[in-house]
């Protein structure tokens, strides 16, 4: 109780000012929005009502956790968590915080890589990990039905049982959640063959601002009745609504995958390996990776479990190819013969094919350990960027050139596949005036080359002012628009995702775009 | 010195093991298939012994039906010389592979004999011994560390015992078998897949090695192992007492 009354003195006398660096404008920082209104003991109460003392945790040690981010970049001050186990729970929440004009930040497993699952200031925590059952799963639709709390690389798990696998993997799937995979239309190792998220869901249960539960669950295949509003909510990192159950296509689970690890003397080698692979294995392939040397080496050091499959060959890239189907005999042949044409025309110089899954786990281990790695090395300024082919590692290779003066390591490695690049810049601590050789360095290259400065990570807290680079005005607009309407009063996940309408965010010129103050 | 390894091709480690329905076995169709672990470890230290110029030559061998040429070619993929496959769709009792091995460690004069201490589908655990006890030769078993004193013809072993470390010293011709800790496999690298294809393989027959094999044993059935059971949380000392006298009877 006394706590509380603190808090609340606390947060009404000060404005909570966090200095952090966003995009274009560096330094300026964002200040609470004095609209919101703060907790009081009556909403704890009323809370408690709903969830049960389980359900409400103001404890200042476990909110700590929720607080921060995976990477350590960003804290937040949330005072209260909430732990709902069913959709009309977080429709009490939503609406009851609605009347009163309380912020919320929805939170699934807290590994996101923009600051999108955290508060700034004192934001109410929903956290969906209560809201963990299996709905249902149909082996002959390979639909699976799940609320949005289910852990990743259980539902793997769980469908895998049928001989069916979650038609998307990424490094996170020990403790990443559906729901936000789904709220951040998260791409992963895997989109190369499964695709996106707004591909594979087939139904969501969202419960939007106001407390309105919208059952827009359905395990149908096709469906063409009236606008699919579920897309909205597929990528919109829980700024539209929290989704409360996924409705999720799976396809069946391939019974013969291989594994390789392969060195190339440069990139544009690794290039031609990728259309070599296209043609060769077409079918079955299911997974194509790069990373560079230095990222092999930053991993290596800093994670003694990582064992590196080549020790003997050093190349500038390495790729990660993984093939998919059901025959073992057949793609085994297919990924041989691919292989030896490319050893024989010299586009690789050399490279392993896992003989068993112990192998397959220890390569995959490596690339999918690269950001733990970084993370152990220090601070790390991430950049998760879709760029034409051919300027996907000239990008690095500029950054890495710029910067060589100062005390970092720059790395790149990524989904190659995708066009999907992961630059990375490891540092000690994080640092304005290496920060200022990156910013706007790297998202202004990426726009001239009509990329866009955020593939698959979202824009979370970290980015909403560089949307400009990627996106017109006037579809920033529309965005504004849609924002108003399922949130009018602003409560689901601000500050994120959409810059702040009093902030001055350049688009970026290109051919298309307008100056726009908003 | 020539130095023979055997190999077994079983289920992968990682592979989910499901029983056949009409429970005559385990269900091998589309299951990923893998050289055992243990006899990549031996492999492993059988080219290591290549490399430190103690080995002249290294020859794997494996017994069963076609498909086991897989893990041959596995293992000269590895860097393996030549490869010998017995060809026999019989089961594979450790006695009749210890046999089989018997007879080619003696055509080909090989000096040492590496194998995995046991398969992960069987887990027998006897076929070194065996074959070791054929060939009248000395066996150090669970092989952790292997040192040769290729002038004294002697080996060093180390095993892993359950009460720790033991140290034999055996003479040469040898049969070793390794544990989990002996080394850490090598990837099978590309220029030596390709150099593989063009590795002999001799196929051998057990009438031709002049082996009779012993029909010894019929499987009955095979099943899954029972489901465990939740555990139950009690109230107090009273209830558990209760609980274990009547209901568990173990009191």
């Amino acid at each position: 109780m006394l706590a509380i009354r603190q808090f609340a003195r606390s947060a009404s006398l000060q404005t909570i000012l966090i200095n952090f660096v966003r995009g274009a404008q560096t330094a300026a920082a964002i200040s609470r929005n004095k609209d919101y209104a703060e907790i009081e003991v009556r909403d704890v109460a009323y809370f408690r009502d709903i969830l049960g003392d389980r359900g409400v945790i103001t404890d200042p040690d476990a909110l700590q956790t929720l607080n921060k981010d995976w990477m350590g970049k960003y804290e937040g001050k949330s005072q209260l968590a909430l732990k709902p186990q069913t959709a009309e729970q977080v429709s009490q929440i939503l609406k009851h915080c609605n009347e009163r004009q309380l912020a919320v930040v929805p939170q699934g497993g807290n590994t996101g890589l923009v600051g999108g699952s955290v508060p700034l200031f004192d934001e109410v925590v929903l956290a969906t990990a209560a809201m963990n059952k299996v709905i249902s799963f149909d082996p002959i639709l390979g639909v699976l039905s799940c609320q949005s709390g289910c852990v990743l690389e259980q539902l793997d798990n769980h469908v895998g049982e049928q001989g069916h696998t979650m038609p998307l993997d990424l490094g996170a799937k020990g403790s990443c959640q559906i729901g936000g995979n789904v709220s951040t239309n998260a791409g992963g190792l895997r989109y190369l063959r499964y695709g996106s998220m707004h591909g594979n869901v087939t139904g969501l249960e969202v419960v939007l601002a106001d407390g309105t539960i919208l059952d827009l669950m359905s395990t149908l295949h096709k469906d063409n009745t009236g606008y699919d509003m579920k897309q909205m909510f597929i990528g919109a990192e829980g700024t539209l609504g929290i989704i409360t159950k996924v409705a999720i296509q799976c396809p069946a689970k391939p019974s013969s995958v291989q594994v390789s690890y392969l060195a190339v003397p440069t990139f544009q080698h690794a290039q031609k390996v990728f259309q070599k692979a296209k043609q060769h294995l077409g079918e079955i392939l299911s997974a194509f990776e790069f990373l560079d040397h230095h990222s092999l080496i930053i991993t290596l050091k800093n994670l003694s479990f990582i064992k590196n499959p080549l020790p003997d060959t050093q190349t500038p890239i390495y790729l990660v190819v993984e093939t998919s189907g059901s025959n073992a005999e057949h793609d085994y042949a297919k990924l041989e013969k691919f292989l030896e044409e490319a050893y024989e025309e010299e586009i690789i110089v050399d490279g392993t094919i896992a003989q068993d899954s112990g192998q397959q786990a220890s390569i995959w281990a490596l690339r999918e350990n690269i950001s733990e790695g970084l993370r152990h090395a220090g601070a790390v300024y991430k950049y998760d960027l879709s760029l034409p082919p051919n300027d996907m590692y000239k990008l690095v290779e500029e950054t890495r050139a710029r910067m060589k003066h100062l005390p970092v390591t720059v790395v790149g490695y990524g989904h190659m596949g995708d066009s999907n690049l992961h630059l990375n810049i490891s540092a000690a601590k994080y640092d304005k005036e290496i920060l200022s050789y990156i910013e706007p360095f790297v998202y202004e290259w990426t726009a001239d080359k009509k990329g866009s400065i955020s593939a698959e990570h979202g824009l979370g807290q970290m980015k909403p002012e560089c949307i400009g680079y990627s996106k017109s005005a006037e579809a920033v607009q529309l965005m504004r628009r849609f924002k108003s309407l399922l949130d009018p009063n602003q409560i689901l996940n601000p500050y994120k995702v959409l810059p702040e309408k009093n902030r001055n965010y350049k688009p970026h010129k290109h051919e298309h775009a307008t100056a726009v103050t908003h | 010195m020539k130095v023979l390894v055997a190999v077994k091709r079983v289920i992968d480690y990682n592979a989910r093991i499901r029983v056949k329905t009409d429970q005559t076995g385990v269900e091998l169709a589309n299951v990923k298939m893998s050289m055992n672990p243990f006899c990549e470890i031996a492999v492993e230290e059988a080219l290591r012994l290549k490399e430190q110029k103690v080995a002249k030559e290294v020859v794997v061998v494996t017994v069963g039906p076609k498909s086991s040429q897989d893990t041959i070619r596995t293992a000269l993929a590895m860097g393996a010389d030549r490869g010998a496959h017995i060809l026999t769709d019989t089961p594979l009792l450790p006695l009749n592979v210890a046999k089989l091995l018997a007879a080619v460690v003696m055509k080909e004069s090989a000096s040492l004999c590496l194998l995995g201490k046991q398969a992960i589908d069987d887990d027998c655990n006897q076929t070194g011994q065996m074959l070791a006890a054929l060939l009248k030769w000395p066996q150090a078993t669970f092989a952790s560390k292997v040192e040769i004193d290729k002038a004294a013809q002697k080996a060093r072993v180390t095993r892993e015992v359950d009460g720790g470390l033991q140290t034999l010293l055996c003479g040469l011709p040898a049969v070793i078998t390794t544990d989990l800790r002996l080394n850490q496999p090598r990837y099978a690298t590309l220029p030596n897949i390709m150099k593989a294809k063009k590795k002999p393989i001799e196929v051998l027959t057990p009438e031709g090695l002049g082996v009779s094999l012993i029909d010894g044993y019929k499987r009955i059935k095979v099943e899954e192992p029972a489901k465990r059971k939740g555990g139950v949380m009690v109230a107090s000392v009273a209830e558990l007492m209760d609980k274990l006298k009547n209901e568990a009877k173990v009191l």
